[in-house]
């Protein structure tokens, strides 16, 4: 069972959608006992930092969430914001994040990027492999992602790392630690990589 | 390595979808959302959904219709049509589009754009400039209300100015060359490539897959957009909802 949570940021239906196509039992949390019981969780995310960490602040379930990916180790992947606000912090913003993954977000160094357009990274980009993971299954790396934003995830610990994508300079574009991932592009809304990586989530 | 993107553009109006020449003489081409499933199985980059009746008919943008295109979507959707507050916006993102496009309200209430971005995150923000040839001398000028509307704008400087407001991405459409399939117009293009550093797509006129490879050449990292190529076959424009072969195209670079 795959519980996505809802609290009010980010796109539920697009994963319902996925999930069901699959035949994977998939359900939707609205509250702290929704999360509870969850046995994997997504958390997805669309917009700023501090915004989305707002709302998911004020809908009540950062404690529930806390409990059951830190101490009960239960699978979390978030997405694009989702994945940013797994960090300490953001230029984005003033907010704490989640703090799950030692991390910081970054705003991208125009200076690196040397062709037109520069911001936001937009569009189709692929991704390295830079550890073995079953989220990895079966990916074409040549495909890639769709991507949308104008920050970056930047690990403490090298071993975090799980992909990364080159814009300007290479950064991490999905991260794991444990039980828990990120992924900064949109799986949702990228066609077959897109399907199987949310597959993979849910054989984990 | 980024791409470029390859993206259909679907018009709506009166609840289904039409393709014009010029902005006028509407064709029916079918229905949004097995549109939709065709692009899905074809694997576009992106879509982009305009419904072209909301501004004339001074009303705002139609959610169900919305809700229904972004669930069945599975590539990025940009919509636009008929948005005139931060919370249209902020619903419409909530609803799974990936992006907003303003084009009259951008024009009139410049601060709407500035005021959305905020809501939804800058990225998320479009601003689709339909440009036409006008007077003696053929000088670019912006239109809004499906090309009815002049506004006095040169189309370079309102560009220049969305980006310093701040949007994450200008879609630039020629409205002479739409539906024409004769060619990109490249001289508007180029005029507004060169001032900007924000995203860039470029509509009107895409006829054929020699015509996207030769945006993709002459700007590198470009969003190509199209609406005919992607609905007709053939001289007599036989309705086919289709794509391009993204392999062959890349391969052949």
């Amino acid at each position: 069972m795959i519980t996505i949570v809802d609290y009010g940021s980010g796109n539920i239906d697009a994963f319902v959608n996925i999930y069901k196509r699959l035949n994977i039992a998939c359900e939707v949390a609205k509250s702290p006992e929704d999360i509870l019981k969850a046995e994997k969780l997504v958390l997805p995310g669309v917009g700023a930092f501090d915004e989305t960490m707002r709302i998911l602040k004020n809908s009540g379930m950062i404690e529930a969430l806390n409990k059951q990916v830190l101490e009960n180790k239960v699978p979390v992947i978030g997405i694009c914001v989702g994945m940013q606000i797994l960090a300490n912090r953001s230029d984005e913003g003033q907010l704490e994040g989640l703090g799950w993954i030692n991390a910081d977000v970054k705003k991208f160094d125009v200076s690196t990027i040397t062709q037109k357009p520069h911001l936001p990274h937009m569009g189709w980009n692929t991704f390295q492999q830079e550890k073995e993971s079953p989220i990895l299954k079966e990916l074409i790396p040549e495909k890639g992602f769709y991507f949308l934003h104008t920050y970056y995830f930047s690990c403490e610990n090298q071993s975090d790392i799980l992909t990364s994508t080159v814009y300007g300079k290479k950064y991490t574009s999905a991260v794991n630690n444990e039980n828990i991932y990120g992924v900064q592009f949109h799986p949702e809304k990228s066609h077959s990589n897109g399907v199987q990586l949310l597959k993979n989530f849910a054989n984990l | 390595m980024l791409r470029s993107r390859i993206i259909p553009c679907l018009l709506v109006h009166n609840k289904g979808l039409v393709k014009t020449v010029n902005f006028k003489n509407h064709k029916y081409v079918g229905d949004p959302i097995n549109a939709v499933k065709i692009f899905n199985e074809k694997e576009v980059d992106e879509l982009i959904v305009l419904d072209i009746d909301a501004t004339v008919e001074k009303r705002g943008p139609n959610f169900q219709m919305i809700k229904n295109l972004a669930t069945e979507c599975r590539m990025p959707l940009c919509y636009g049509g008929g948005i005139t507050s931060p919370e249209q916006a902020k619903q419409i993102i909530k609803l799974g589009a990936e992006k907003v496009a303003l084009s009259a309200a951008a024009v009139e209430n410049p601060e709407l754009v500035k005021a959305i971005g905020d809501e939804v995150g800058v990225q998320s923000v479009v601003v689709v400039i339909d440009v036409k040839k006008k007077g003696l001398f053929n000088k670019y000028e912006v239109f809004t209300h499906n090309g009815k509307k002049a506004t006095g704008l040169n189309p370079v400087e309102f560009a220049e100015k969305m980006e310093a407001i701040g949007v994450g991405e200008i879609v630039v459409n020629s409205i002479d060359q739409e539906g024409t399939m004769k060619g990109y117009d490249f001289k508007l293009f180029e005029s507004i490539r060169n001032v900007i550093t924000t995203p860039l797509t470029i509509m009107g006129g895409a006829g054929s897959a020699d015509h996207i490879k030769s945006a993709i050449d002459k700007f590198g990292i470009i969003g190509a957009a199209a609406g005919s190529l992607f609905v007709f076959k053939g001289k007599y424009r036989a309705v086919l909802v289709q794509y391009l072969d993204k392999n062959q195209l890349f391969k052949q670079k």
